[in-house]
């Protein structure tokens, strides 16, 4: 299963409508052979963690731009924990104060990508951060 | 822990979102799953959703989905994407159109990458509809990868196939030509509120009123007019799908369709099985060698053929 696509949620939480960054980010995993499911603008965390489930992804990435990350964040890694879903690769982007950084990846968000990190970049650190236990063959 | 097998059968979601990457994923243990899964499948009414990129598809399939869900029914959804042939990636958008059905526990709506397959659908878009259909969703909405007029794929894995056209899309010669517009069930014509639409639903019906194998059916395929930004139709569409639902059951020809689709499903796996047993036998390297001799006209394909199932112990 090792040779196999990595499946990727490319998510807008929020109300803010700016999607040029996620969709600059999707297409670029795309073209690193990744499958990208983009769900579109202002998603609740529930819509998020629903789509994650059903679509089996190995990574959720998460772009937001309205300064309501220490709102949203909690609650994804929380409705993701109820559901049992521990072997899910989160990562976010957008703007997020340096200050908040350790709180956020304190919740478990492994990645943080300010304005202009380059997507290949992005792209490396969610194929070596994938879950190992999501690359193995079992049911 | 359960196997994954009784889980996805008492409605465990997470475990039918598994099932599917092992199947997509064709992993060795997925087929012995489906095995198991196969004497549970075959309740669901599947139905293909297939048209012109742009056509309105996905918005339609929210809709009638949303409609659907009034009448009380648990939905399955497969929205196949294509796959880019240069990086196998993909970028699977189908949701964007669906978010409002998201957060629903009764919807599992699963996005597909064609995977390099060129009938509409992946090559285990019908294995997925099996573990969808094990798991108790009925009906399964199939929607293809945009397509041209030669993807039929979607005719052998749905019992009913709605073929959706927008006005201003092609002059009424598209509509003689062989194809998809010969495998619908349903017309549905999108953007009823866009110029034109009344002229498509004209050119559609008299396509139908031209083809003489439409009086030997007791089905009339109904062209249904539907716009979403009026919310127009769906309630029609419906109906018009339980409609053909019944006059399956009762005509005999979903017994009919359901042996065609066991036999294309078997002629295919065994052809898959033939491949993979080819791919184990032959290394890539030789692959590559006799590739380019065929090229270079040094060998011809059908000798080439003949010797490589010989090896595998066929022919």
């Amino acid at each position: 299963m090792a040779d196999r696509p990595i499946r990727v949620l490319v998510a807008k939480p929020g109300l803010d409508g700016h999607d040029r960054g996620a969709k600059v980010l999707a297409r670029a995993l795309r073209d690193a052979g990744m499958e990208v499911i983009y769900t579109g603008i202002r998603q609740t965390p529930e819509m998020i963690v629903e789509a994650a489930i059903q679509e089996d992804v190995d990574a959720i990435l998460l772009s937001i731009l309205s300064g309501a990350h220490m709102a949203i964040f909690p609650r994804i890694m929380e409705l993701l924990k109820e559901n049992n879903v521990d072997d899910v690769l989160v990562a976010a982007g957008g703007i997020l104060p340096d200050e908040d950084i350790p709180a956020i990846k304190a919740m478990g968000i492994k990645g943080c990508f300010g304005p202009g990190t380059p997507t290949d970049e992005i792209i490396q650190f969610v194929r070596e951060n994938i879950h190992p236990d999501r690359l193995k063959v079992e049911a | 822990m359960q196997n994954i097998v009784e889980r996805l059968l008492s409605g465990d979601r997470r475990a039918l979102a598994r099932m599917v990457t092992l199947i997509e994923n064709e992993v060795p243990q997925a087929q012995r799953y489906l095995a198991e899964l196969h004497q549970y499948a075959g309740k669901a009414h599947i139905v293909g959703v297939t048209g012109a990129p742009g056509a309105g598809k996905s918005t339609l399939v929210t809709q009638l989905v949303r409609e659907l869900r009034r009448r009380d029914c648990k939905i399955g959804v497969i929205a196949v994407d294509p796959t880019s042939p240069f990086t196998g990636g993909a970028i699977l958008g189908d949701r964007i159109r669906m978010m409002e059905l998201a957060g629903d526990p009764n919807v599992f709506i699963r996005s597909m990458a064609s995977r390099g397959s060129l009938g509409g659908l992946s090559s285990s878009t019908r294995d997925v509809v099996r573990a969808m259909d094990a798991a108790g969703y009925d009906p399964i909405i199939i929607e293809t990868v945009g397509t041209g007029q030669a993807e039929v794929e979607v005719m052998r894995a749905a019992q009913t196939v709605l073929v959706v056209s927008a006005p201003g899309m092609g002059d009424e010669i598209q509509a003689i030509k062989a194809g998809i517009l010969e495998i619908a069930d349903i017309f549905v014509v999108s953007k009823m509120d866009k110029p034109g639409a009344d002229q498509t639903v004209a050119e559609l019906a008299m396509l139908l009123s031209l083809d003489p194998n439409r009086r030997k059916t007791a089905w009339r395929i109904p062209i249904i007019k539907t716009s979403a930004l009026k919310g127009l139709g769906i309630d029609e569409l419906a109906d018009a799908i339980q409609k053909h639902r019944t006059y399956l059951t009762t005509s005999g020809m979903w017994q009919q369709r359901a042996l065609r689709q066991s036999r294309s499903e078997v002629e295919a796996l065994i052809v898959h099985t033939v491949m993979q047993a080819l791919r184990r036998t032959i290394s890539e390297d030789e692959w590559n060698m006799l590739i380019e001799q065929i090229t270079m006209r040094e060998r011809d394909p059908y000798t080439v053929a003949q010797e490589l199932l010989k090896r595998i112990g066929l022919s």
